[in-house]
């Protein structure tokens, strides 16, 4: 499903590299955990998988159901299923909420060929995915994410996943900010989403949202490069070891 | 004998607004009085149009920029446009003509070509000043128009349409709005054609005591017309005002917006909204004058500018000695869509009261780029993407509007301008 095969990335601006070299391989169905220290380059990476132009791939490829995306811009990933929860959402003033989710969900739907949502339906959709994610329609008439608390943001997130059904899902760490009670109905959002033919791609410091979201991959990311990857038991022993002695040993 | 000093070297504009003068001023309707003041008038033009040097035209050379001057064209046969809001009754003017309509039950209507054949309106072609060029020009040439007398406690039950339609050549039109005590209206005032014609449009409105009055200047003129718009306006006590401009075309466009909140506790309300695209040159001119105590006044204007596009905002808020607790406040916010654009706004406060609070602002901003990418990561493209944030960026002026329909019509020109520009 994805595919990033030693991929390089530097700042567009200044040429600094970030990413210097990463290999990772998800299959459909599978849910990927990528871990690693602060500034290790995770949310770079999940930038240039959706295509920000801030950043530019100076080597190697990303592959999605078999071909390149490199050319695409983010539009054109957006339509073929990739979706990235923000680790920050951007607040977008002036905006509407319902009528940002109407235009998505329609350009999405367009760009496959599928007949747009009415405005009836789409209320429904809305609704019946803010209830699972215990939102109040109400914020949802308000500007896209302005004024919206930390945990509410993540949670605008999921649901912008929900209802745009994408087929890669890369949720950069969504759990911070998540009260214990969110963490868990976000992470059932996701649960809900598992499925044969979707990739999840979850990017956390913290092991308690991988006792929600159970992994099939871990994979550390360390100064732009994949240092160790494993099954889920990786993620309890760096939670209880920290990175020290893998960094000393990819060093 | 003829002093050599004060002549002025014509520009081919200035020559052809002369010699258009010599050739019609026997032609134009109006009893001595109005004659006078043509005469007046040309006197002004025989000076010449103002340049830059002009401290109120320093952003529009007019002299450069009115570089040509069409010839007046015969008239050809024009229809009355549908009205911008759907159940307004229109009173059209046709290539510069006042074209007879149904009668108003509850407002009376004259043209201004009767107003200026009995005289009656020669007062009011007096010009602002000696820079006063489209007073200048508007008095010099103007035939016809409407003057509307609202009677006090009237209620409007739909708005009145002042259609200005240009077909090319010259038009010059004169409009007249008197709401009584009381009256509630919403007036548009349309200017609109598809002719490279030359417009010069003068407004008088007087909001009488305690009337509330929204008022829509909705300039939408083709690329290659020139239009020279002005309004006067008066607000009385305990009056209410919105004026709403929006420019969304035009090569050459001036709007002067000459206004006295005169009566105590009146509000005033200006919103604007500038469209630019291409090469047009728009330029809002806004004078205000607060004359009595307790007036309040917010001037909000938002601009979009694309191509090569440059526009200004000139607003001076004057408040006089005994105009006490006079609250203003000022904005003029530009979005950049292009490098080769640009925007200048000139605020200016003269304040004569001690005891008032005014403020202005003004930014420029361009498109944020992270929420371009935040927008088109969830699969919307480009253009619709950028046009999303360019109607969030106006939007909020015009939703001040209220009224739903005028919103949702004023939101569809933006989008029809940002299809044809953005
Ligand atoms: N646009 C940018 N301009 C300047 N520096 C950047 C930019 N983007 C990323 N960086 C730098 O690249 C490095 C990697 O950043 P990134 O945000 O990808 O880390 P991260 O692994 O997501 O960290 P965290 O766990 O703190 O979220 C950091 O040193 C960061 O400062
Ligand atoms: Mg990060």
């Amino acid at each position: 499903m994805l595919e990033i095969k030693n991929l390089h990335a530097r700042i567009a601006e200044d040429g600094t590299e970030i990413l210097r070299g990463v290999n990772l391989a998800v299959k459909p169905g599978e849910v990927a955990a990528i871990m690693g220290p602060n500034g290790s380059g995770k949310s770079t990476l999940s930038y240039v998988l959706a295509g920000r132009d801030d950043y530019e791939v100076t080597e190697g490829d990303i592959l999605f159901k078999g071909q390149s995306i490199l050319e695409m811009d983010p539009a054109e990933r957006a339509a073929t299923g990739i979706f990235l929860a923000f680790q920050y959402p951007m607040e977008i003033p002036g905006v509407a909420t319902m009528e940002f989710l109407k235009v998505a969900m329609n350009a999405q739907r367009r760009a496959r060929g599928e007949e747009e949502l009415k405005i009836p339906e789409l209320l429904k959709r809305v609704r019946t995915a803010a209830q699972e994610l215990d939102m109040d329609m109400n914020m949802l008439k308000r500007p896209l994410n302005v004024g919206f608390s930390g945990g509410e943001k993540k949670r605008a997130e999921i649901l912008q996943m929900k209802l745009l059904e994408p087929s890669l899902c890369v949720l950069d760490e969504t759990d911070s900010g998540l009260d214990i009670d969110a963490l868990k109905i976000v992470a059932e959002g996701v649960n809900a989403l598992r499925s044969p033919d979707r990739t999840i791609v979850v990017i956390t410091h913290y092991q308690r949202l991988l006792d929600y979201i159970v992994p099939d991959s871990v994979h550390v990311l360390y100064k732009g490069q994949v240092v160790k990857s494993g099954e889920k038991e990786l993620a309890q022993e760096l939670e209880k070891n920290g990175y020290a002695g893998l960094i000393g040993e990819a060093a | 004998m003829m002093n050599l000093q004060v002549q002025v070297r014509h520009t081919a504009a200035e020559e052809a607004l002369l010699s258009a003068y010599s050739e019609r001023a026997a032609s134009l309707p109006g009893d001595e009085r109005t004659a006078e003041k043509r005469e007046q008038a040309v006197e002004i033009l025989k000076k010449g149009l103002p340049n830059r040097r002009v401290e109120a035209w320093h952003y529009t050379d007019l002299r450069r920029l009115l570089s040509t001057v069409p010839a007046f064209e015969a008239a050809t046969h024009l229809e009355q446009r549908e009205p911008l809001l759907p159940g307004s009754v229109v009173l059209p003017v046709l290539n510069g003509i006042a074209k007879p309509m149904q009668e108003l039950s509850d407002v009376s209507v004259a043209t201004v070509t009767n107003e200026l054949t009995d005289g009656s309106l020669a007062a009011r072609l007096a010009l602002a000043g000696t820079d006063d060029a489209i007073g200048a020009i508007n008095a010099a040439f103007v035939t016809d128009g409407f003057a509307l007398d609202i009677p006090a406690d009237a209620a409007l039950g739909h708005p009145i349409e002042l259609q200005n339609v240009q077909a090319g050549g010259q038009v010059h039109t004169r409009f007249a709005v008197r709401a009584g005590e009381r009256a509630k209206a919403t007036i548009v005032e349309r200017q609109l054609g598809d002719g490279a014609a030359l417009v010069s449009s003068v407004s008088h409105l007087d909001v009488g005591d305690g009337a509330e009055v929204v008022y829509l200047i909705i300039q939408e003129q083709p690329d290659d017309a020139r239009h020279l718009g002005q309004i006067y306006v008066k607000i009385g006590k305990d009056a209410k005002l919105t004026l709403f401009v929006m420019n969304t075309g035009g090569k050459l466009v001036r709007q002067e917006l000459r206004i006295i909140a005169e009566g105590e506790g009146s509000e005033f309300r200006l919103r604007g909204v500038n469209l630019l695209a291409g090469d047009t040159h728009c330029d809002v001119t806004m004078i205000l004058d607060h004359a009595a105590p307790h007036t309040v006044s917010t001037e909000t204007i938002r601009n979009v500018v694309t191509g090569k596009a440059e526009g200004a905002f000139q607003g001076q808020i004057r408040v006089a000695r005994d105009a006490q607790k006079t609250d203003a406040k000022m904005a003029c916010n530009t979005l950049l869509l292009s490098d080769e654009g640009g925007f200048s706004s000139k605020p200016e406060l003269e304040i004569f009261a001690d005891d008032v609070a005014c403020g202005h602002g003004a930014t420029v901003t361009e498109i944020e780029p992270a929420h371009l990418f935040y927008l088109m990561a969830r699969g919307i493209d480009e253009k619709t993407a950028r046009g999303l944030l360019v109607k969030a960026f106006v939007a909020e002026v015009i939703e001040e509007l209220e009224d739903e329909q005028v919103v949702e019509v004023l939101e569809g020109k933006l989008d029809a301008w940002f299809a044809a520009h953005g």
